[in-house]
């Protein structure tokens, strides 16, 4: 094994430079280093300039999203070795604008999580004395693997949707509104319907998958907006024949 | 909210001509996408041939003709490709849509509250294409 390895790394400084340029840093590879590991070796020993994302390290935070070699990952769970004698590109998320060498800008991610109101609703909430509302393990089942989302955005880095139609709700805020929609003590469902099912919610979405196949945390947003376009295809026809006020 | 756009240029990275080459499903799901011309395409046809069933013998006899020439021949089959790649996806997509949990008093109880495998989801529609497809071709070869 070589004792080296290059990093391609993406450089944007809108103070000097007009588009994103690479820059090569040769970083020691360890056996247990990750790319983000080499990321922080070029900022505390070669260049203290080079920004970046980063926090628990441990694929909880979501953070570290960066593109390696041209695919969405966690650069915390993305090993150097693995991608032995190198060079490794490292870039920033696809699919997002560039506030800073690998830094995006994820305001428009953030606002859509807000849309589909991803917390749980009640028509009315029953006395605190009467205790808390009990699930079934087969009911927490229904919406767990939803519940795992991290928002690292790898999913809207690996859609293609996403890149051509930014205003597409995006695989990780409809996996969100699963997650409360499936759940038995979630009463939203017909609220989260008007935002879900438009043509910037789950109908803009062509099965692609990539985000399902990107998503580190196996929570599988194409599964969620597949299953919810039934839903939505169910409630329009139910509303075509049978209005929602009148039922 | 403040944005960042107030600090410093956001870089907006242009979306390529040729996204669609950078990876194998992202060129399937062009593809895909591309089958709905060859479904339209085929209903088309489809209607071509019932427009010249009913107008008699020699109709249909020259819509046979037209049918045999080369060209169309290899319109029909990629169309034919195309649909079979439109079908098969379609079905492959069923089981992310449908998810069912086994309920009822019927349902054994060792099985209640289980969910139907994937698979099997994905087989059922397989299944009820291929009994479709041969009902279809019993009523085609058997009045044929």
């Amino acid at each position: 094994m070589p004792d080296t390895i290059t990093l391609q790394v993406a450089r944007y400084r809108p103070d000097i430079e007009r588009e994103p340029t690479l820059q090569d840093y040769v970083v020691p590879l360890r056996k247990e280093w990750a790319v983000l590991d080499g990321l922080n070796y070029i900022k505390d020993q070669l260049d203290g300039t080079l920004s970046f994302r980063w926090s628990c390290r441990m694929g909880i935070c979501g953070s570290c999203g960066m593109s390696v070699n041209g695919d969405p990952k966690l650069t915390c769970a993305t090993f150097l070795d693995d991608y032995a004698p190198g060079p490794v590109r490292v870039e920033p998320l696809a699919n997002f604008p560039i506030v800073r060498d690998l830094v995006v800008e994820i305001n428009d991610f953030m606002l859509k999580l807000r849309r589909v109101k991803p917390w749980l609703m009640r028509d009315q909430h029953k006395p605190l004395d009467e205790g808390e509302y009990l699930q079934t393990p087969e009911e927490l089942d229904d919406y767990k693997k939803y519940s795992l989302c991290i928002n690292c955005m790898l999913c809207y880095s690996a859609c293609p949707i996403y890149g051509l139609e930014p205003e597409f709700l995006g695989p990780a805020a409809i996996a969100l509104a699963q997650r409360y929609n499936l759940d038995s003590r979630d009463e939203g469902a017909h609220q989260r319907l008007d935002v879900l099912s438009t043509d910037e919610g789950v109908w803009a979405c062509t099965y692609v998958g990539e985000c399902t196949v990107a998503c580190p945390k196996g929570v599988d947003p194409a599964g969620a907006i597949q299953r919810y376009k039934l839903i939505a295809a169910k409630e329009s026809m139910l509303d075509l024949l049978w209005p929602r006020g009148a039922r | 909210m403040s944005s960042v756009d107030d600090l410093a240029p956001l870089y907006r990275r242009p979306v390529s001509v040729f996204w669609w080459a950078r990876r194998r499903s992202y060129l399937l799901f062009v593809l895909r996408e591309l089958s709905s011309v060859a479904v339209a395409w085929t209903v088309v046809y489809l209607l071509l041939m019932a427009n010249a069933v009913f107008s008699g013998a020699a109709a249909y006899q020259r819509f046979l003709d037209w049918s045999g020439r080369p060209w169309l021949i290899l319109i029909n089959v990629v169309a034919l490709l195309f649909l079979l790649l439109h079908a098969v996806t379609w079905f492959n997509l069923a089981p992310q849509a449908i998810v069912v949990r086994l309920k009822g008093r019927r349902v054994p109880p060792r099985l209640r509250g289980r969910l139907v495998p994937p698979r099997l989801v994905a087989a059922a529609h397989f299944s009820a294409w291929l009994v479709a497809s041969a009902l279809v071709a019993w009523i085609l070869l058997g009045v044929g």
